[in-house]
């Protein structure tokens, strides 16, 4: 009977045994995040001492934003009302604004590089700038109230909604496209009737994906003065009437995500 | 001529598309009829030229100040609180999302009560929380840091339970055909699978983090927000021009750095 | 009616997608156009609409150069044109009228087009095309809805609609099954027929060309290698000029079509 030979572990010579890939890259990187982390508590002075030693003031603020104050609710309704208008006039000016400029950033639609390259650049640089930020430059301009804070939602809004619209637009089927430079339409035609019914349930989708987060800005735009719920934040939590505070929030959250809701499911039935 | 009969067009859609016209009608003229145009200020045009003017002609003295309390200082500052937030918040959600996640945790109801903390902790807005700390750990950046850390848990949190849902399963039951324990079928063959995406919401999420860190000053925890708002009060127009300026290039910088990132990450 | 003088296309990498190609096409004729893939057919096609750039050389349709025409021009000479693709690219969220009737636009301005304002005659002649089409019933169904064929004919439809005098067809039957083929060269044969549109057609198979067309011509390296009638393509002559052996029935241009159609 021959014997079987057990498998040898030592015959790899015919091959270099391959040399593992270095971890160095890895390590490296795992330093640097710790030093970023390091640094970052360094500089913001924060110690977990603190919180713990904070933590029965937060208990203390807990228990007194419970139970919240539902004789208040009244008195905020209207101001909730008013943030429900700046969302929705913002949201609307942000969309019109949105059209144009989507079709000027789109790489299929704009005439020429040196169109779309700078468009996309102003863009980003409007996408950078936060929305209570843009809320407090037109408080300065406009002064207090909600207007300033509609137009602040409406170029927040704009500049989300067209970049998500001019990605939709770039990645469309060309053929439709194709069919109409060939009929002889004009550009205007041409962009009616073969870019628009394809990007129209999008950029629906998209408008309303901005109401839901305008809906949240509105809510404390307010803060820098500029309408709506949230100037009421400052006179509460002046007054240290905490359960009026949660008054406050937990209405905000109500109606969030009851537009939440809604929106979800029209962005369901479009797409 | 017409050998067959013309097709009409179809009119049972009309009802629902005419009703939906009229109620956004109403919205809209609701809308806008609420709103109090007393007629622009008339220093809004003045207003507007002074920032654009502070924005052309910033104050470029602003940049670095020996004594601190300069721009670069309160970029730091701001960018520092987005770090840690971000971190802290990414190791926290970690739990949460596994949670929240369907095929994780037995029984829906208990991945539906997850999903419910992590939509509060969303909802909750990221201010009101910096406001509620302050009065906790006192103003400053401390108090940006845990609203922005917690906030996120719930964005975080949200994304990462989607990815922990749609892992593939096949990997699991090898690695528990070998006799792999729980702990050790998570870190071989879960973890893995969920690691790019993981980096890649982490990187999204600081972005935004970056952004909002940059306002939480404005209301007083910590950043550049409140030299910001400081300078507004007093219209200081060309310093709040160099520190727009310098909230835009530290944004545009950390996300073409981050973009970069997640791109490699994929 | 169409005229190529001396035209070249070379492609910014160097390939020469068409070399100095002289055609004149008569009003009327039914012309194919047959080679292998990449023999600058579809070059040669969409040249004639400028849907592709030329390097050197004229087109002219109708004595009127498409080459040198601009803007407002170009769009009334392109209006004369009707064209059907191999993917048919209708729009799939609109229905079948509209679909059609979005080759009236270049008749119409801006404002009356954008807001869909087509006068009777218009939508007249949109169902008279559709019914010629045989499927007039269709006229308000979503075009995604439509099966392959179905969507040819409105595309078909569309061209007739533009009352255009000349159709070009880039491999029209390419993605449909054999049955389906027939129909729509069919109705494409009846067109010139009875309403004497001049029609350029790109077909894989020489088959098929040799059924439908009073005109072959074929192509290869862009260049014109036959030009002649349905009864002078014969598989020898087509041997001689592609250097492979063709078979009636198992040539390789009828393979290559069968096996584009069962995708």
């Amino acid at each position: 009977m021959k014997r079987i030979e057990s498998l040898n572990m030592n015959r790899l010579t015919k091959q270099e045994i391959p040399k593992a890939p270095t971890k160095i890259k890895h390590y490296l990187t795992a330093a640097l995040i710790v030093l970023l982390i390091g640094w970052s508590a360094y500089q913001t002075e924060s110690s977990f001492i603190d919180f713990v030693e904070g933590f029965p003031n937060m208990f203390d603020l807990l228990v007194q934003m419970y139970p919240p104050s539902w004789s208040y609710f009244d008195d905020i309704v209207p101001a909730m009302l008013d943030t429900f208008r700046m969302a929705v006039i913002g949201t609307t000016m942000g969309a019109l604004l949105a059209v144009p400029f989507a079709l000027l950033c789109a790489s299929n639609i704009a005439a020429s590089n040196w169109i779309y390259y700078p468009f996309r650049f102003i863009l980003n640089l409007i996408r950078t700038i936060p929305e209570l930020l843009l809320a407090a430059i037109f408080v300065a301009i406009f002064g207090l109230g909600p207007l300033p804070g509609i137009f602040a939602l409406a170029v927040f809004s704009m500049g989300i909604i067209a970049k998500l619209t001019y990605e939709a637009m770039e990645s469309i089927d060309k053929g439709p496209l194709e069919a109409m430079t060939a009929v002889g339409a004009n550009k205007i035609q041409w962009i009616v009737y073969s870019v628009v019914p394809q990007v129209s349930p999008y950029f629906v989708s998209f408008v309303l994906y901005t109401f839901e987060i305008n809906i949240r800005a509105a809510a404390i735009l307010g803060l820098v003065g500029a309408g709506g719920i949230g100037e009421y934040y400052d006179k509460t939590l002046g007054f240290l009437e905490y359960d009026k505070v949660s008054t406050i929030i937990i209405f905000t959250l109500m109606v969030v995500l009851l537009i939440d809701y809604i929106s979800t499911k029209l962005r369901e039935k479009l797409l | 001529m017409k050998s067959v009969a013309r097709p009409v067009k179809p009119k049972k859609n009309r009802f629902m598309l005419w009703s939906i016209y009229v109620l956004l009608a109403v919205i809209y003229i609701w809308a806008l009829s609420g709103i109090p145009i007393e007629g622009f200020k008339e220093t809004a045009g003045q207003i507007t030229k002074a920032i654009l003017s502070g924005i052309l002609s910033p104050d470029w003295g602003y940049v670095y100040l020996p004594e601190g309390e300069d721009l670069l200082r309160g970029l730091l500052d701001t960018l520092a609180i987005a770090i840690l937030g971000t971190f802290i918040s990414a190791f926290l959600c970690i739990p949460f999302a596994f949670w929240a996640a369907n095929n994780m945790t037995k029984g829906k109801i208990a991945a539906g009560t997850g999903k419910f903390i992590l939509s509060f902790i969303r909802t909750f807005p990221e201010l009101v929380m910096a406001l509620l700390f302050i009065k906790v750990v006192g103003p400053g950046s401390f108090a940006g840091v845990l609203a922005l850390g917690l906030h996120s848990i719930g964005m975080l949190g949200k994304l990462f339970s989607e990815e922990v849902e749609n892992i593939d399963f096949g990997p699991i039951e090898a690695l528990k055909a070998t006799g792999a324990s729980g702990l050790q079928t998570l870190w071989f063959a879960v973890v893995p699978q969920i690691i790019p995406g993981f980096i890649s919401y982490t990187l999204y999420r600081f972005e935004i983090n970056l952004r909002s860190a940059s306002i939480l000053g404005i209301i007083g925890a910590g950043g550049i927000g409140t030299p910001l708002i400081f300078a507004m009060q007093s219209r200081d127009w060309s310093r709040v021009g160099i520190i727009l300026l310098g909230i835009i290039a530290m944004v545009t910088i950390v996300d073409i750095i981050s973009g970069y990132l997640r791109k490699k990450v994929v | 009616m169409i005229e190529f003088h001396r035209v070249t296309k070379i492609y910014p990498n160097g390939v020469v997608g068409l070399e100095n190609i002289d055609l004149k096409i008569e009003k009327g004729e039914f012309v194919v156009i047959v080679g292998l893939s990449g023999a600058g057919k579809s070059t040669l096609l969409r040249s004639i609409n400028r849907l592709h750039e030329i390097s050197s050389g004229e087109i002219t349709i109708d004595g009127k150069s498409i080459t040198k025409a601009k803007g407002k021009e170009l769009r009334r000479i392109r209006r004369d044109i009707g064209m059907i693709f191999q993917n048919f690219n209708l729009v799939k969220r609109s229905t079948v009228l509209r679909n059609v009737l979005s080759g009236r636009v270049g008749y119409h301005s801006t404002l009356r087009t954008v807001l869909g304002w087509f006068p009777k005659e218009d939508v007249d002649l949109a169902m008279n095309a559709l019914e010629r089409m045989n499927i007039l019933e269709k006229a308000y169904t979503r075009s995604d809805q439509l099966s392959g064929g179905q969507q040819q004919r409105v595309s078909i439809a569309r061209a007739l609609a533009q009352k255009a005098k000349i159709i070009l067809a880039d491999e029209p039957v390419a993605s449909l099954d054999p049955l389906t083929t027939k129909q729509v060269m069919d109705d494409l044969k009846k067109i010139n027929q009875e309403l004497g549109i001049t029609l350029v057609v790109n077909l894989h198979s020489v088959d098929l060309a040799r059924q439908y067309a009073t005109r072959i011509i074929g192509l290869k390296a862009g260049q014109i290698v036959f030009d002649g009638s349905a009864r002078e393509a014969t598989d020898k002559r087509f041997s001689e000029i592609y250097g492979k052996p063709f078979e009636v029935g198992t040539n390789e241009a009828d393979r290559e079509f069968k096996y584009e159609s069962i995708n």
